[in-house]
């Protein structure tokens, strides 16, 4: 196996991976704060409507970006992590990566059955009818709720946990792993 | 005992003529039947069913204009699976049911469609608006069952559903799609 030279903490992901990953991120700070927003709107409003529509939306889109986001990564080997950073990094760091993609399917997909359960079903973009996957059930409707909320919080908790660690080895490890996701860092 | 004696007589009476009017006038049978209205929030389908209603229908398919219909609605008991929601559907903005309690359909004319078809025309008075519609209405006979099913798309506007910042369509669409599955079972 030939040495790297430069650490490998130098090789940044690719342009596709890049691309995926702040993509993505956008869609869930933009879904997480409407869904925030609009659960917040008592009774219902035009506004509230709206944001209900964008968001399922938008949780879609993240639900088709994150399948592909996973083949294509399913394929493609991510740039090595720093040498010096220890074990249990590694593994934190690969096990909140591995939790964040459930998370990318598993969000959309308790909104999606959430919303079934409902008896709303999704009209992507206002324009294209997706199949409702189960019948309306008050029941189920109230499980899927409860665990499309604490699906979410978990997921605050990673991204916190993810962003925090990001900004660790910028500023405390000075180990450049930030600019493999942000190039213009170099 | 004369007085009880002429009660029973009273409530004998009473019980033969609502069985009279029973036979012309058939109780629509409300534990198999639905009313419901489906409007389109950004386009998405959402339906609503009316949980209380009574409706009477005489009905002969031989005889499709002697027979009639009426069917009220009480639209306060509109679910959409959702209290907090219903409630503001109860509102005045909306059914505002507190003054116009009930929505009614009653029959003016029934005209024959061909296949088991029948146009029945008649007003329709929500939230104290009235328009004359007519109405496609499938029948079906099973043995002493008779169906009606049928749907009719009103515009929301026309009976001030939806006022204030409702009024954009643009969120919730104009027209609303009534839908109704009324089972009859003549004894």
């Amino acid at each position: 196996m030939p040495l790297n030279p430069s650490f490998g903490t130098r090789e940044s992901y690719t342009r596709t991976a890049i691309a995926f990953h702040w993509l993505i991120a956008l869609l869930i700070v933009c879904g997480f704060a409407l869904g925030w927003v609009m659960t917040d709107i008592p009774g219902f409003t035009p506004a509230k409507l709206r944001y209900f529509s964008w968001h399922k939306w938008i949780g879609v889109t993240v639900f088709a970006l994150a399948i592909v986001r996973i083949l294509w990564r399913a394929t493609h080997a991510a740039p090595p992590l720093p040498r010096r950073m220890p074990a249990w990094q590694r593994g934190g760091a690969h096990l909140v990566h591995l939790l964040l993609y459930a998370l990318m399917i598993a969000i959309p997909a308790s909104g999606y059955l959430y919303s079934s359960a409902a008896n709303v079903p999704v009209v992507y973009l206002g324009l294209i009818p997706l199949p409702r996957l189960i019948e309306p059930d008050p029941h189920l409707k109230d499980l899927l709720k409860n665990l499309h909320i604490a699906l979410n919080y978990t997921l605050l908790v990673l991204v916190a946990l993810h962003v925090a660690a990001a900004l660790k080895h910028q500023w405390l490890d000075r180990d450049g792993l930030l600019s493999r996701m942000l190039p213009f860092l170099k | 005992m004369k007085v009880s004696f002429y009660r029973y007589m009273l409530a004998g009476f009473a019980a033969a003529s609502l069985t009279a009017a029973g036979a012309a006038l058939a109780q629509v049978d409300v534990a198999k039947s639905s009313v419901t209205a489906t409007s389109k929030q950004m386009n998405v389908p959402v339906e609503g069913k009316f949980g209380k209603f009574s409706a009477e229908v005489s009905f002969d398919p031989a005889r499709p204009a002697a027979g009639s219909a009426q069917i009220n609605i009480d639209v306060a008991s509109y679910d959409l699976g959702d209290e907090s929601y219903n409630e503001q559907v109860r509102g005045k903005e909306w059914f505002d049911a507190k003054t116009y309690p009930g929505a009614t359909f009653v029959s003016s004319a029934i005209a024959p469609a061909g296949g088991g078809k029948f146009n029945v025309t008649g007003k329709l008075s929500i939230k104290g608006k009235s328009q004359t519609v007519v109405v496609p209405v499938t029948v079906a006979q099973q043995g002493a069952l008779q169906t009606f099913d049928g749907a009719l798309p009103i515009k929301r506007s026309q009976f001030d559903i939806g006022t204030g910042e409702w009024k954009d369509t643009s969120v919730v669409a104009d027209e609303v799609l009534i839908k109704f599955h009324l089972v009859v079972a003549h004894k």
